[in-house]
C-alpha cells in the first residue's frame, strides 16, 4: 500500500485506539495467550505476551497495527516458539464469512480492479477494457444481504452448540468479524482440550458433512420405516426428520417415497440437507489450534470496521455499530464504481474523482483499494 | 469393594489384580521352569504366534482351566520381554486387547439384565478415564471423550455426524462402547508389558524365545519418510509402520500421493508390508491399478483435502493453509 494511504489510515486507527479504550480489552486468561500484530507493508510480529488491558493499549498506541491477533489457545509459555509453548487447550472458534456462502448477491457488490492500471469494473472480464491486462484483484463492499445470511448461519450454529453439544448460552460469544462475517467463540472446559483432528470431526458434525444414509435408517436394501428418524428425536436425526417430513400429517406419504426412492436417492437428499441446514463455517479455522485470531475491539484493515461483540445479533447493524472511526472530513481520490452505505449514509459511486468524505468512509475505500489519499 | 474372581482375571489378565492373585498362589518363575509347566509355555508361545499373524487368540472359559489362561498370558509376556522385539509386543498387545474386548462386550451385554455392570464399567473408567453411563438401552459418553477416540477410526459410521448426539452425549451400543477403547486397551497392555522386568529366564523357556526372534524377522520396519510430506501422508505411513490397520481410503491416499511424486509401484509396495492383512500380490495388483499401468489405464489422482478431511485423514497444520490437495503441500507459499 502506498505511503500516503498508510499515513491516513494509521492516523484514523490511532485516533480510534486512543479514544475507545472502553471497547478494547484482552480476553480472559490473557497471560496464557499468544498475541500478534501486523503493520501496513510489513510482516507479522508474533509470540507476544500482553498481560492486561493497559499493556494492550500501550502496544496499540505505540505500534498502531493494521491488524491485531490473539490465540484461542492457552499455553504455559505463550512467548516461546511454537514447539516450546506447551499447548494447554483452546477455545472453540468458528469463522462464518459471507464470501463462503455462495450468495447470489455477491456478484452485485464485487468490484474487479485491474492489477496493472488500477481501473475498476463491476463485471468479471477476461481482460481489462482499458489496458488489456488479465490480472484482477477483487474487492467486495458492504451488503446487507450478506450480513443477514451470515447471521442465519450464526443462529444455526448456536442452536447446534446449545442443543446437541451442551454448550451454555453464556459460554458463546458472537462477534462481527470486522469485514463480511461473524466469529463465534465458545469457552467450555469440556471442549478446550480437543486437538485439531477432533475439532475437524466436530466441525463436520456442525456442517453436516459426511452423513451416511445408514445413520438415518436407509440401508442399501430391505428398508422398513421402523429405522427412519422421527419428529421428536434430538440431534441431526430429528432435524433431518423435520426437514424431510415437514409436517406430521405427511409422514406416511413421505416415508413411502423415501423407501421407494432407495439408497442413492436418499443420499442426494442428505446432500441437499447439508446445503441448507449444515452450518457453513470455515473448517480450517476451527481445526487450527495454534491460530492467532483477530482480537475483539481491534480494527480490521480489510475495511476499517471494528471486530465487535454483538449483544443482540438480530438487530446488529455492522455498518452502523462497527463503523467507529472518526467523522471529520478528508479528501481522497475515489474510484468506487458502486455505492456504499456506512453510518446510514450513502457514498458514491465515484469515478476517479476527488471527494471529501468522513474519515470512516475514506478509510473504508482506501482499505478496499478503491481510492487513494492525496 | 468390587470382588474380582479368577474367572475375571482369565478374561482380563492385564489387570493389576492378576499380579496379586499370582502372589497369593506362591508360584514363582523358577517353578514355572519345571517340565510340569511346559504346556503353559507352549500355550503362551501359541498365544504370541496367533497374535503376530493378526488373529485373535480364543479361549473357551467354560471348559478351560482359568489358572492356565492367566498363567499363559504372564509367561507370554516373559517370552516377549526376553525376545525384546517391539513389533511382536505391539502385535501381541493389539491381539490381546481384541480378545479382552470380546469379553468386555459380553460382560456389558450379559450384565445388563442383572444390573451388574460394575466390572466392565470399572475397567473402562479406571483404565481409560471414560465415564460411561446408561440411558435405557444405550451406553452414553461425553462428546469430547467420544471424539478423542473415534477420530482414529476411518469408517464413516464413526463420524460424529453419524451418531446420535444430544445434550453433549453420544449414544452407543455395548459393542461400539468397547470398540471405542480398543486402541487404548492395546496401549495399556503394551505399557504393562513394557513395565515388566525380566532378568533371567528358566532354561525351558529359551528355545521358544529364539523361535520368537526368528518369527520377528518376517516383519521388518524400514520405510523412508520425508519431512516434506504433508501431515496426512506422514500419518498414513506412521500407521502402517506400527503394523496397524490403515483403511482403504488411507492407502489410496498414500499410493496416489507417492505416485504423483514420481515414485514407482515397486518403491511403494514395501510400505504396506507391515499391514496386518498384507499380501504381496494383491498389493501390487492394486497399486498397478491405481497407477494406471493395468486395467483401463486411468491414472487415479490424489484425493482433495476436503475429501480427506471428511474421512478423518486430514491432520492440517498451518503449512496446509491455502492448499486444496496434498500434492500442493510445500509448493504454495502461505498466504498471510
Ligand atoms: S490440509 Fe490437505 S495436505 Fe494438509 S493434512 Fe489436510 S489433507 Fe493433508
Ligand atoms: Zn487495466
Ligand atoms: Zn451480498
Amino acid at each position: 500500500m502506498n505511503e500516503k494511504n498508510v499515513l491516513l489510515i494509521e492516523s484514523a486507527f490511532k485516533e480510534y485506539y486512543f479514544n475507545r479504550f472502553d471497547l478494547i480489552h484482552v480476553p480472559q486468561k490473557a497471560t496464557q495467550r499468544e498475541f500478534g500484530y501486523q503493520k501496513f507493508n510489513s510482516g507479522m510480529t508474533r509470540h507476544l505476551v500482553v498481560k492486561n488491558d493497559k499493556e494492550l493499549h500501550l502496544m496499540l498506541m505505540k505500534e498502531v497495527p493494521s491488524d491485531v491477533y490473539c490465540s484461542n489457545a492457552y499455553y504455559t509459555f505463550p512467548n516461546l516458539p511454537m514447539a516450546e509453548k506447551d499447548w494447554k487447550g483452546a477455545d472453540l472458534i468458528f469463522d462464518i464469512d459471507a464470501k463462503d456462502l455462495a450468495l447470489p448477491c455477491r456478484k452485485d457488490h464485487t468490484i474487479f480492479k485491474c492489477g496493472s492500471c488500477n481501473n475498476s469494473v463491476t463485471e468479471l472480464q477476461s481482460q481489462c477494457p482499458k489496458c488489456g491486462s488479465g490480472k484482477f484483484e477483487t474487492a467486495s463492499i458492504s451488503c446487507k444481504n450478506c450480513i443477514t445470511e451470515s447471521k442465519k448461519e450464526v443462529t444455526k450454529l448456536v442452536d447446534i452448540l446449545t442443543t446437541d453439544l451442551n454448550v451454555k448460552k453464556e459460554q458463546i460469544e458472537t462477534y462481527f468479524s470486522g469485514n463480511e462475517g461473524f466469529h463465534v467463540r465458545v469457552t467450555n472446559a469440556d471442549y478446550e482440550p480437543l486437538v485439531s483432528q477432533e475439532r475437524a470431526d466436530l466441525v463436520d458434525y456442525i456442517m453436516f458433512n459426511g452423513a451416511i444414509p445408514e445413520s438415518f435408517g436407509i440401508k442399501r436394501q430391505d428398508n422398513s420405516k421402523s429405522l427412519l428418524p422421527t419428529f421428536e428425536e434430538k440431534g441431526w436425526r430429528g432435524r433431518v426428520a423435520r426437514k424431510l417430513f415437514s409436517s406430521k400429517s405427511k409422514v406416511p406419504k413421505v416415508t413411502r417415497e423415501i423407501i421407494a426412492g432407495g439408497y442413492s436417492a436418499f443420499q442426494v437428499q442428505l446432500e441437499e440437507i447439508k446445503k441448507t441446514m449444515g452450518v457453513r463455517v470455515d473448517p480450517k479455522v476451527t481445526m487450527d489450534i495454534h491460530r492467532i485470531f483477530r482480537l475483539e475491539g481491534s480494527i480490521n484493515s480489510k475495511s476499517g470496521l471494528v471486530k465487535l461483540q454483538c449483544a443482540d445479533l438480530d438487530s446488529f447493524d455492522p455498518f452502523l455499530e462497527a463503523c467507529l472511526l472518526g467523522n471529520d472530513e478528508v479528501q481522497i481520490m475515489a474510484d468506487c464504481p458502486l455505492q456504499i452505505r456506512l453510518q446510514n449514509k450513502k457514498f458514491g459511486p465515484y469515478k476517479n474523482e476527488i471527494v471529501s468524505l468522513p474519515k470512516y468512509a475514506a478509510v473504508y475505500m482506501l482499505c478496499k483499494g478503491l481510492g487513494n489519499a492525496i | 469393594m468390587l470382588k474380582i474372581g479368577v474367572k475375571d482375571l482369565a478374561k482380563y489378565p492385564f489387570l493389576t489384580e492378576a499380579g496379586e492373585y499370582l502372589k497369593n498362589t506362591g508360584l514363582n518363575l523358577e517353578q514355572l521352569g519345571h517340565p510340569d509347566w511346559q504346556p503353559i509355555v507352549e500355550k503362551a508361545y501359541g498365544r504370541i504366534v496367533v497374535a503376530s499373524s493378526g488373529q485373535i487368540y480364543g479361549s473357551d472359559l467354560e471348559t478351560l482351566d482359568n489358572d492356565s489362561e492367566l498363567l499363559s498370558f504372564i509367561v507370554a509376556i516373559i517370552l516377549l520381554k526376553s525376545a525384546g522385539i517391539a513389533t511382536l509386543i505391539r502385535r501381541f498387545s493389539l491381539a490381546e486387547s481384541r480378545r479382552a474386548e470380546r469379553y468386555l462386550q459380553q460382560d456389558l451385554w450379559v450384565s445388563r439384565d442383572k444390573k451388574n455392570l460394575e466390572l466392565p464399567l470399572k475397567i473402562i473408567r479406571d483404565l481409560f478415564a471414560v465415564n460411561v453411563s446408561i440411558d435405557n438401552e444405550d451406553f452414553v459418553i461425553k462428546v469430547p471423550d467420544y471424539l478423542r477416540r473415534a477420530i482414529h477410526f476411518h469408517e464413516k459410521e464413526w463420524k460424529l455426524v453419524n451418531r446420535r448426539v444430544t445434550n453433549g452425549l453420544v449414544y452407543l451400543s455395548a459393542h461400539e462402547t468397547v470398540r471405542l477403547i480398543r486402541a487404548e486397551l492395546g496401549e495399556y497392555i503394551n505399557g504393562r508389558i513394557q513395565s515388566v522386568n525380566v532378568d533371567s529366564i528358566p532354561p525351558s523357556f529359551r528355545q521358544r524365545v529364539e523361535d520368537l526372534v526368528s518369527l520377528a524377522k518376517k516383519f521388518s520396519d524400514t520405510t523412508y519418510v520425508s519431512s516434506e510430506y504433508p501431515p496426512c501422508v506422514k500419518h498414513g505411513i506412521e500407521v502402517l509402520e506400527k503394523g496397524e490397520n490403515l483403511p482403504h481410503s488411507g492407502r489410496f491416499l498414500l499410493a496416489t500421493y507417492l505416485l504423483s511424486k514420481g515414485q514407482t509401484v515397486d518403491q511403494i509396495a514395501p510400505l504396506f508390508k507391515n499391514a496386518p492383512d498384507y499380501n504381496e500380490r494383491t498389493t501390487k495388483y492394486q497399486l498397478d491399478h491405481i497407477s494406471g499401468s493395468s486395467g483401463g489405464g486411468t491414472k487415479y489422482q490424489c484425493p482433495s483435502c476436503d475429501k480427506l478431511r471428511s474421512e478423518s485423514l486430514c491432520f492440517a497444520i498451518p503449512d496446509c493453509d491455502g492448499i486444496i490437495n496434498p500434492v500442493q503441500f510445500g509448493k504454495k507459499r502461505k498466504s498471510p
